[in-house]
C-alpha cells in the first residue's frame, strides 16, 4: 500500500478526493456576428463537493456557460477561475483534461472498445497499462457495469442507458475535480433517467466532484442540484438559490413560472418522512389494561389507538368496542393503512395518502416497527419549515 | 528488354513546330484536322450516354420493384467497372470488328454501371416519412414512384448522369483502339507535339465542361425546390 | 460473306474462339516478335507487369503521400470544402488521354512524367474521400475528444484518421483501378507496362494485342478485389457493428463511392 497521498493528483474513487471550487466572475459571451449575449454577465460561486445545476428555457444560454469552464468556447468578458486560478491562463488541452466531460449525445467513439473509450484521458496523459487497466474495472464497477462483460464491448454493442454510464465513467477516468455534465440523461427514457440519476448521487455522496450539471428540466434540477442556476433568454442569471429556497422564494414571475404551479409538491419531493415532526400515536398491544391505554391516548397528538404486534408492527386502527372491556380486544376498525416508512419522500406518502382515501397512516422504521404517524396536518406543516432546513436532493440521495 | 516502339512526327525546318512550341499560326492553319474527330466524339458520348441512361433508369426502376435483381446488377457493374476500358475495346474487337459498334457497347456499358448506381441509391434514399405520407394519402405504386420517389431521387440520379458524362467523354478518347475515331486519335497519332496536343485536349475538356455544365442547368430547372450542388 | 448465313455465323465463332487461344497462346509460350529480331510473351510478361505495377504503385503511393495528410488537415479544420469536393469532379473531367499526352508533350517521356501524370490522376478521388471521410466523423465524439483534452494531432491521428479509414480507403481503390488502367497507355511515355503490346502492335501482333488486354484485364480485376478486401481489413471492427445502413444499402455503398472518379 502506497503513503495514502501518492495517488490523490489523479486519485481513486475511494481515496482522497479532491474537488475544485468554480466561480464565474462576470462571464460573458457574444458569439461573433450576434447582437445578444448568450451569456450576459454570470456571476456565481460553486463550493467544493456540490453539484450546481443550470436550468433555463431551450437556448439561454446553459450549454455555452458549461462550456466556457473547460474552455470549449472562449469567454468573451469576465472570467471564470477554477480553485482561484483564470481558466484563460491555462491551455486548453491540459485544462480540459483535469475536467471530467459528459454530454447528451455521448460522444463514444464508435472504433475504439469501452476500456479504451474510458482509457481515452488516461493514456494521453501517459498513465503505465496496469494501472489504467484496473482503473478502468474500477469505473465500470462504479457505474455498475460488469466490467467482465462490457470491456471488450464496442459501443454500438451497448444500450443507450449502457452507454451513457460509459460516458459517465470515462469523463471519471482520472479522478477529475470538476465535472461537467450538459443534460447527460437527456436522451434516455424516464425509467432509466431516474435510475442514472439516483446512481449518479449515490455516486456523488462517494466521490464528492464538484459538478456543473446542465437540464432543461426543472424536475431533475431540484433532484439532482445543491445549488441551481435559472437562467434566462439572453443569458442572465435569474436565480441561484438551493432548490427549496427556489421553490419557496421564486424570485419574479419568470421563475415562478418556470418552477410551475406545483411547487409546494415539488418542494415535498425533497423532504423524506424522517425529516419532519410525525404525530405520536398511541400504541396498544393485545391484551394490555385498557386504563393504561387511555393514558396514552391523552397523551398522544390522535386519540385513535394503533394496534401493534409484539414486534411493534402496525395491526390496525382498534374500534371503540375493543377498549370497552378491562382489557385491549383486537376489534378493529380500519386497517393499518397506508403504512408509511421513514425513508419515504414526502410527497410520495402524501400520494399513499390520498390513495387510500386516508387522513394519517403509521410510519415505520427499516424493522417495521411505528414511528409515529404521518397526517396530512404534518405535510402541511412540513411547507413552512424554512428552506435552509429542507435537505437538497443531492443530500438525500435514496437509500437504494 | 523492349521498349515500346514509338513514332514521333518529325517536323522539318526552323519554325515553330519543328522546335515543338506552342504554336497559335500552326493551330489556326490546321484546325480544321479536328472538327472530324470532334463530332465524333461528340456522336460517341451522346449516343452512349442517352441509351446507357435510359437502359440503366429501365433496369433500376426494375430492380426497385424486384430487390432480388440487385446483387446480380450490382456484382456485374463493379466487375465491368474494373476492366480498363482499352482492355474493354479490344476484348470486343473478335465479336464486333472494328468500328462505331464496338465503342459504343463499352462506352453504355461503363455508363450503365454509373447511373445505374446513383438512381438506386437515390430511389432508396428517399426518407420512409414522404413514401409513408404518400401511401397515406392514397397514391398508388406507379404515382408514388413517378410524384415522389423519382422527384426525390433526381439529384442523385443527375449527379450520376454528370458522373457519366464527363467519364465518358474521357473514355471516347480511347476509342480509336476500337477505330471508332475521336479526339484521341489525332493525340495518340503526334503526342509529342505540344500544339496538337493542346488543341485536341482542350477540345476533349472543353467538350466535358459543356456538357456538364448542361446536365447542371437541366437540373436546376428540374429541381427548382433544392439548390443544385455544383 | 453473306449475312445471317449459318456457315458464316459458324465461322465466325471458330474465329473468334481462334483468336482468343492465339492470344492466350502468346500469354503463356514464348514467341518470336513481328519483325522476328526478339522473344516476346510468355516470360516477358513478368518484367512487363513488374513494371506495370511499380509504376502504378510509385503514382498512387505519391498521390496518397500528398492527399492524405492534405485531407485531413482540410477536414479536421472544415477548410477548402469546395474545393476538396470538386477535385473530383475537375479531375474526371479531363481525359485519362489528355492529362498523360500533356505530362509527355510539356514535360517529355520516361519513367518521371509519367508517373507524375498518373499520381495527378489519382489525386483527385483520394483527397475527396479523405475529406469527405473526415468530415462524417460524428461531431459529437470529436466534441467529446476536445472536451477531454486532445490536442489537434492527437484528435486527427486517433479519432478522425480510424474513423474516416474505410472511405481513404475507398479513395485508394478508385484511384489504384483508374492508375493501373491507365497505366496501360504508359507505352505512349516510352515506359513499358503491360500495355506495350498494345501500343507497339508492329512488334507484338494481334495476339499480343489481345493477349495484353486479357493481362490487364485480370490484373485490375484481381486488384480491385485486393483492394476491396483491404478496405474492409482497415474498417474498425465497432464501425462494422454499427447498425446504420440497412443490408440493401451497404450493398450498394461501395459502388456508389466509388463512382467518384473515372475508370
Ligand atoms: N456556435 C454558435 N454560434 C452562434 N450562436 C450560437 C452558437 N451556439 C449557441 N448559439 C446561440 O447562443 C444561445 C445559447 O445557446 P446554448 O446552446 O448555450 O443554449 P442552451 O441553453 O444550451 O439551449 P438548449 O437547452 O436548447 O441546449 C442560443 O441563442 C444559440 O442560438
Ligand atoms: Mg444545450
Amino acid at each position: 500500500m502506497s503513503p495514502p497521498n501518492t495517488d490523490s493528483e489523479e486519485g481513486s474513487v475511494s481515496g482522497g478526493n479532491v474537488a475544485a471550487t468554480l466561480e464565474f466572475r462576470e462571464a460573458t459571451k457574444r458569439y461573433p456576428g450576434q447582437d445578444e449575449p448568450a451569456v450576459d454577465h454570470l456571476s456565481l460561486e460553486v463550493p467544493a463537493g456540490e453539484i450546481c445545476v443550470f436550468v433555463g428555457p431551450s437556448g439561454c444560454g446553459k450549454t455555452t456557460a458549461m462550456r466556457m469552464v473547460n474552455r470549449m468556447i472562449d469567454i468573451t468578458e469576465g472570467d471564470i477561475l477554477l480553485d482561484g486560478t483564470s481558466v484563460r491562463e491555462r491551455r486548453p488541452a491540459e485544462l480540459r483534461r483535469q475536467i471530467g466531460y459528459a454530454i447528451q449525445q455521448i460522444g463514444l467513439f464508435p472504433h475504439l472498445t469501452i476500456a479504451d473509450n474510458i482509457a481515452t484521458v488516461p493514456k494521453l496523459l501517459g498513465w503505465p497499462k496496469d494501472r489504467i487497466d484496473s482503473r478502468v474495472d474500477e469505473l465500470l464497477e462504479l457505474v455498475s457495469l460488469d466490467p467482465h462483460e462490457t470491456r471488450s464491448r464496442y459501443p454500438a454493442q451497448l444500450s443507450g442507458g449502457q452507454r451513457q454510464r460509459v460516458g459517465v465513467a470515462r469523463a471519471l477516468a482520472v479522478d477529475p475535480p470538476l465535472m461537467l455534465m450538459d443534460e447527460p440523461f437527456g436522451a434516455i427514457d424516464p425509467i432509466n433517467r431516474e435510475r442514472l440519476q439516483n446512481e449518479f448521487l449515490r455516486l456523488q455522496q462517494e466521490i464528492r466532484k464538484t459538478v456543473v450539471f446542465v437540464t432543461h428540466d426543472i424536475d431533475e434540477a431540484i433532484k439532482m442540484g445543491d445549488k441551481i442556476a435559472v437562467l434566462q433568454k439572453g443569458g442572465t442569471l435569474a436565480q441561484f438559490a438551493s432548490p427549496a429556497e427556489l421553490l419557496a422564494y421564486p424570485k419574479g414571475k419568470f421563475v415562478e413560472d418556470f418552477v410551475g404551479a406545483d411547487r409546494a409538491l415539488k418542494r415535498l419531493a425533497l423532504q423524506r418522512v424522517r425529516d419532519v415532526d410525525l404525530w405520536k400515536a398511541p400504541l396498544a398491544r393485545e391484551g394490555e389494561p385498557v386504563q393504561g391505554l387511555r393514558a396514552k391516548i391523552s397523551d398522544a397528538d390522535i386519540d385513535i389507538p394503533l394496534l401493534v404486534d409484539d414486534a411493534g408492527r402496525p395491526q390496525g386502527w382498534l374500534s371503540k368496542r375493543a377498549m370497552s372491556g378491562e382489557r385491549v380486544t383486537k376489534d378493529l376498525r380500519s386497517p393499518a393503512h397506508p403504512v408509511v416508512e421513514l425513508d419515504d419522500i414526502l410527497r410520495d406518502a402524501l400520494s399513499d395518502l390520498l390513495e387510500s382515501e386516508a387522513q394519517y397512516g403509521p410510519v415505520v422504521d427499516e424493522h417495521g416497527r411505528v414511528q409515529g404517524v404521518l397526517s396530512l396536518e404534518v405535510l402541511a406543516h412540513a411547507l413552512q419549515i424554512p428552506p435552509d432546513q429542507v435537505p437538497s436532493g443531492a443530500d438525500a440521495a435514496p437509500a437504494h | 528488354m523492349l521498349l515500346a516502339q514509338i513514332q514521333f512526327e518529325q517536323r522539318k525546318g526552323d519554325t515553330c513546330e519543328s522546335e515543338n512550341g506552342f504554336c497559335p499560326s500552326w493551330i489556326g492553319d490546321n484546325f480544321e484536322r479536328y472538327v472530324d474527330p470532334f463530332w465524333q466524339h461528340v456522336f460517341l458520348t451522346v449516343t452512349a450516354v442517352v441509351l446507357g441512361f435510359v437502359i440503366a433508369f429501365a433496369l433500376a426502376l426494375l430492380a426497385h420493384r424486384k430487390r432480388w435483381l440487385i446483387p446480380p446488377i450490382s456484382v456485374t457493374s463493379q466487375v465491368l467497372y474494373g476492366i480498363p476500358s482499352v482492355a474493354l475495346f479490344l476484348l470486343l474487337l473478335p465479336a464486333t470488328g472494328r468500328g462505331n459498334t464496338t465503342a459504343l457497347i463499352a462506352l453504355v456499358s461503363y455508363t450503365l454501371v454509373f447511373v445505374f448506381v446513383n438512381v438506386s441509391t437515390g430511389l432508396d434514399g428517399v426518407p420512409e416519412d414522404s413514401i409513408d405520407a404518400a401511401r397515406g394519402m392514397g397514391l398508388t405504386e406507379n404515382q408514388l414512384l413517378w410524384r415522389v420517389e423519382v422527384p426525390l431521387a433526381l439529384p442523385e440520379i443527375f449527379a450520376g448522369l454528370r458522373i457519366a458524362t464527363t467519364t465518358t467523354v474521357g473514355l471516347a478518347a480511347l476509342a480509336f483502339f476500337a477505330g471508332a475515331g475521336g479526339l484521341g486519335e489525332p493525340i495518340y497519332r503526334d503526342i509529342g507535339f505540344k500544339s496538337n496536343v493542346a488543341v485536341a485536349g482542350g477540345l476533349c475538356v472543353l467538350l466535358a465542361a459543356v456538357l456538364d455544365l448542361a446536365i447542371l442547368h437541366a437540373q436546376r430547372m428540374l429541381t427548382p425546390w433544392r439548390r443544385a450542388t455544383p | 460473306m453473306a449475312e445471317g448465313h449459318p456457315l458464316s455465323a459458324t465461322l465466325q465463332l471458330a474465329s473468334f474462339v481462334g483468336e482468343f487461344a492465339d492470344a492466350l497462346d502468346f500469354l503463356f509460350h514464348e514467341r518470336e516478335s513481328v519483325s522476328g529480331q526478339t522473344e516476346i510473351g510468355g516470360s516477358e510478361l513478368f518484367h512487363l507487369t513488374g513494371n506495370h505495377l511499380a509504376l502504378s504503385a510509385a503514382s498512387v503511393g505519391l498521390a496518397a503521400l500528398i492527399a492524405v495528410p492534405l485531407g485531413l488537415v482540410l477536414g479536421h479544420y472544415g477548410k477548402g470544402e469546395f474545393a476538396a469536393i470538386n477535385a473530383s469532379n475537375v479531375g474526371r473531367a479531363i481525359p485519362t488521354l489528355v492529362l498523360l499526352a500533356v505530362f509527355v508533350a510539356y514535360l517529355g517521356i520516361g519513367f518521371v512524367p509519367i508517373m507524375l501524370s498518373l499520381a495527378l490522376l489519382a489525386l483527385p478521388p483520394i483527397l475527396t474521400n479523405t475529406y469527405v471521410g473526415t468530415r462524417q466523423v460524428e461531431r459529437d465524439s470529436v466534441d467529446a475528444a476536445r472536451g477531454m483534452g486532445m490536442t489537434d494531432a492527437q484528435l486527427i491521428s486517433r479519432v478522425e484518421l480510424p474513423l474516416a479509414l474505410p472511405i481513404i480507403f475507398a479513395g485508394v481503390r478508385v484511384a489504384g483501378i483508374n492508375v493501373v488502367a491507365t497505366a496501360t497507355i504508359a507505352p505512349l511515355g516510352s515506359v513499358d507496362s503491360l500495355g506495350t503490346p498494345i501500343i507497339a502492335a508492329n512488334v507484338y501482333g494481334r495476339d499480343g494485342r489481345l493477349g495484353a488486354a486479357i493481362a490487364v484485364t485480370v490484373l485490375t480485376l484481381a486488384l480491385s478485389a485486393g483492394l476491396a478486401a483491404l478496405q474492409r481489413a482497415v474498417t474498425p471492427r465497432g464501425l462494422k457493428l454499427a447498425p446504420t445502413r440497412s443490408r440493401r444499402h451497404r450493398l450498394l455503398t461501395p459502388l456508389r463511392r466509388r463512382a467518384e472518379a473515372t475508370p
